[in-house]
């Protein structure tokens, strides 16, 4: 599963980060990476873009970002 | 051996208070906001601790140091280059273990670092518990707890800063482990040694890191300094590439892995988080503020309520600070050079161009000051962020960005914001296409100096519908500018690169009545020193323009009999009275003037005691004057008192005539006038385009060129009098035409530099200049015309223009882009970065 197909509330575990270079450094450097966990907090009132928390850090990104982001429910 | 002079940066996350640190150390006050990304640029100020001078720089903040970003590449860059003394690096110690990413990267570039705790208030209420000494020991350098926002701590940051810059601590940071790679880096490093040059530059080992990553600039910075960089970049590659297929992650995911882990194995000891959730007010603030429905409804109160504030109230509170506008003026009147029958001093003329120039926008402070207090609300609560993320999904659909909205506050989404700090601020957008979009249409929002113009236009002629016009024209501006900015990255911007949105949601803050109130005064302050500066010498200009050339001498001649001619017949109308013989037949000014400041004084004074005292001074004064000013019962009195008063409206026609003539006959009166045939169209007489012409320098100086050319008939009347009385011609269409023109005005001079310096070169500059002159000519003359031809009202027009304008801007909205947006999705089949 991506983190773009989770719904709010849900939680999982980062699995894999399907891309790199500049997308892949942000998510990288904004906390999203492999092995952490985390949780969809909620969409944007115009569905786009979701926010999420990663161990008491929030973070927005777009769903067509978060698709990039391989997760496993937890 | 002391060293006169320090170099400190500082450095830190965005928004984990550096401006504030800043500030306090220096004592200047830099722009502080709770919004990731405010300062974009850097800067720098001084203070003097123990008799030495001690230079800061506040660098732009940042989450990492690659070069996939401008503020990044900023901050590496000078801690690179220019070598600080110290790197403070600030933090949100509330975010302690992620932040430490960022500290690693800092220590790998071998400079010596204070670590220091900012927000420490933060981790009390929350009940987290740092062990400074441990954590301090972990990292092997000095860490400064602090709550900046109250000054806590200061003093203990400066002592670390003396401390480590002359050098009485040796620091023996922390070294991250890289495992694996670390072969790989050694391998590296060991080529990069037979270059001595690049060596003793450049921090080896962190060049030898960034390679790794594949960062372009460390690559570029070997192709300058090595003499034969191929061979070496090619086993760089290789390297990569072989870490890559045996340990099946890529080298810039090991080494991010690496870092968090290493900041998880300090955070364990010396980091004890309470159980629960981390901000459960925050969360609950934003289950509101983010919510489906009130999210975007509780965004429209906010902007509402902003207007309602600050242009509104604020209006209503220029009735009071108007009468102290005017007696500024009529005290510049009693110093200033008096005035002859016809011949009024040039000095006096200018001195009062000066100041009705300025009076007119001085008006507008109480405006300001509170919109920019409102501003100062919304920024340090943390509500931008929100602002951003309910916006991102309408933005990106137009091309712009979710982190527009910050730029579109400050060029004034809300009506009332200036294009300057808007243009600046679009550095921190990532998105290099949405960024040039955003500065491309700043100008075209609703900034403070266009207000002025608005609200007199609305005042004149919208009077019954001021708030439907308020609406009307401060989103009228967004529906103008969204479909612009789709239009201009389909075409001219459609090449440009793109970014990655994702964007930290900070908690919120309780704004302090201090922060608040001292930024609106501060930004108030700065605006005022624009005013005094370029306002001042592009009245200057124009008033040169408007003199100049000035009446001939054969039409002042004819000037001076008519003069001649109304003395004489006041003084044959008063022939039988006893006064014909005491007044002076060659010089009735001192009569004229005793009259006009005894009508002004009376004004002032009005009724009862203060009106008995004004009648004895200025009885006193000249018992002559008065006994015709004052004429009681006398019928004789009476008489002349009457002439007199014929004699001065004759005065002042005459010298309505010449001013017209001179503005008519002036410089800027023949190229506004050379311009009707095209302005017609759009419904702008000679003198619209003489306060429009004023006004490219700088926009304030439309409202003081009208200001200026529609002067007081009657002292203290306020412009919008004035105007309503000097333009007759003039309907609600004209003023529509003329404010949406006003809308779509071309940056000003400051603007445009501005313009030129983030977007990079002239050729953009120039571009900013002349799309929006052409689109608001176009505009203009469309409103106009078929509203003329149509029969519409001005109120008609407005919401069928309204109803347009979202018409189209939704039809933009759905327009696909042709452009692949996502190109950095193309995933290589091995460039996954997998979980370890
Ligand atoms: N609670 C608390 N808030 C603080 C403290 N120091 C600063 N702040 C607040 O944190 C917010 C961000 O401060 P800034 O100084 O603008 O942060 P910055 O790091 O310069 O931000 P950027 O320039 O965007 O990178 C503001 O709302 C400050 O009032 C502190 O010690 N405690
Ligand atoms: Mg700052």
């Amino acid at each position: 599963m991506t983190l773009d197909q989770m719904r709010p509330g849900s939680r999982g575990r980062i699995k894999r980060l399907s891309v790199r270079d500049k997308l892949g450094q942000r998510l990288m450097d904004m906390g999203i990476y492999p092995g952490l966990e985390l949780k969809v907090v909620r969409n944007a009132p115009l569905e786009d873009p979701m926010e999420v928390e990663l161990g008491g850090y929030f973070v927005s990104l777009r769903h067509d970002e978060a698709r990039f982001v391989e997760v496993e429910s937890a | 051996m002391k060293q006169d002079k320090i170099l400190v940066a500082l450095a830190g996350q965005p928004n984990c208070g550096k401006s504030t640190v800043f500030n306090a150390l220096t004592g200047a006050s830099q722009h502080v906001a709770n919004y990731p990304g405010v300062t974009v640029d850097k800067m720098s100020g001084r203070y003097h601790h123990n008799d030495r001078w001690v230079d800061v720089v506040d660098l732009p903040g940042t989450y990492s140091l690659t070069s996939y970003s401008p503020e990044e590449r900023v901050s590496r860059d000078f801690i690179l280059h220019e070598k600080p003394s110290v790197v403070v690096n600030v933090m949100d110690a509330a975010n302690l273990k992620r932040c430490l990413y960022l500290t690693f990267q800092l220590l790998e570039m071998e400079i010596p670092v204070i670590l220091n705790l900012n927000m420490m208030d933060v981790v009390q209420k929350r009940g987290i518990r740092i062990d400074i000494n441990r954590l301090s020991s972990n990292l092997g350098i000095p860490v400064v707890p602090t709550i900046m926002k109250n000054g806590e701590g200061k003093k203990d940051l400066l002592d670390a800063i003396e401390a480590v810059s002359s050098g009485a601590e040796a620091q023996k940071p922390v070294r991250i482990d890289y495992g694996e790679m670390e072969p790989f880096l050694r391998d590296i490093i060991s080529c990069l040694a037979v270059a001595p040059y690049l060596a003793n530059r450049y921090p080896i080992r962190w060049l030898a890191i960034k390679l790794m990553e594949g960062d372009s600039k460390a690559e570029s910075l070997v192709r300058e300094n090595l003499p034969e960089p191929e061979p070496f970049l090619q086993i760089v590659e290789r390297s990569r590439a072989d870490f890559e297929s045996s340990h099946q992650e890529s080298p810039e995911a090991h080494i991010a892995h690496r870092r968090y882990q290493t900041a998880n194995d300090i955070a364990q000891t010396s980091l004890v988080l309470p159980p629960g959730s981390p901000r459960p007010f925050s969360d609950r603030i934003d289950g509101l503020v983010c919510h489906r429905l009130l999210g975007p409804a509780i965004l429209v109160g906010v902007i509402w309520l902003l207007y309602y504030l600050a242009i509104v109230q604020g209006y209503n509170l220029t009735n009071y600070t108007w009468p102290l506008l005017a007696k500024l003026r009529s005290l510049v009147e009693g110093i200033a050079p008096s005035p002859g029958f016809v011949e009024i001093p040039l000095l006096r003329e200018f001195a009062l161009w000066i100041v009705d120039s300025v009076n007119a926008l001085l008006n507008y402070i109480p405006i300001f000051f509170i919109l920019f207090g409102l501003i100062a609300v919304l920024e340090d609560s943390g509500y931008m962020p929100r602002m951003a993320f309910i916006m991102d999904r309408l933005f990106n659909r137009f091309g712009l960005h979710g982190q527009s909205t910050l730029p579109m506050v400050l060029g004034g989404i809300y009506v009332g914001g200036c294009a300057v700090p808007g243009v600046m601020s679009c550095k921190g957008i990532p998105d290099e296409r949405s960024r040039l979009a955003t500065i491309l249409i700043i100008p075209l929002l609703n900034c403070l100096a266009k207000v002025p113009l608005y609200v007199l236009l609305i005042n004149i002629y919208f009077a019954a519908h001021k708030a439907w016009a308020m609406f009307f024209i401060s989103t009228i501006s967004l529906l103008l500018v969204l479909p612009v900015s789709k239009i201009l990255t389909l075409t001219v911007l459609k090449d440009k690169e793109t970014a990655p949105f994702v964007m930290e949601m900070p908690p919120y803050h309780l704004p302090t009545l201090r922060g608040v109130l001292g930024r609106a005064v501060e930004r108030v302050w700065l605006f005022m020193r624009k005013i005094s500066t370029i306002v001042v010498a592009v009245a200057v200009a124009v008033f040169v323009l408007l003199q100049f050339p000035g009446i001939s001498r054969e039409r002042m001649a004819s000037y001076h009999a008519e003069k001649d001619k109304a003395v004489e017949t006041f003084f044959k109308k008063i022939k039988n009275t006893p006064f014909a013989t005491q007044l002076p037949k060659d010089d009735l000014m001192p009569l004229i003037n005793f009259s006009e400041a005894y009508k002004d004084a009376k004004m002032a004074a009005g009724d009862g005691a203060a009106a008995e005292r004004l009648n004895a001074e200025f009885r006193e004064r000249d018992p002559l004057y008065f006994a015709i000013v004052q004429p009681g019962d006398d019928k004789e009195a009476l008489k002349v008192n009457r002439e007199l008063r014929k004699l001065i409206k004759e005065r002042k026609g005459l010298l309505r005539e010449m001013r017209m003539e001179r503005i008519d006959t002036s410089f800027l009166g023949t190229l506004g006038k050379w311009l009707e045939p095209v302005t017609r169209y759009a419904g702008f007489n000679w003198r619209v385009n003489v306060a429009l012409l004023s006004a490219l320098a700088a926009k304030e100086s439309s409202v003081a060129t009208l200001g200026a050319l529609y002067q007081p008939e009657e002292e203290g009347q306020a412009l919008e009098e004035r105007m309503a009385q000097g333009e007759e011609g003039f309907t609600p269409l004209h003023a529509l035409a003329l404010m949406l023109f006003m809308v779509l005005y071309p940056p000003c001079m400051a603007t445009a530099i501005a313009v030129k310096l983030q977007a990079g070169s002239y050729g953009w500059m120039l571009f900013s200049i002349i799309y929006p002159m052409c689109l608001g000519i176009v505009v203009a003359t469309a409103i106009f015309s078929l509203g003329s031809a149509l029969g519409l009202s001005g109120l008609e027009a407005m919401f069928a223009f309204y109803g347009l304008a979202l018409l189209f801007t939704l039809f933009m909205g759905f327009f696909p882009f042709h452009t692949k947006i996502q190109q950095q999705g193309a995933t290589p089949t091995n460039g996954g970065i997998d979980h370890v």
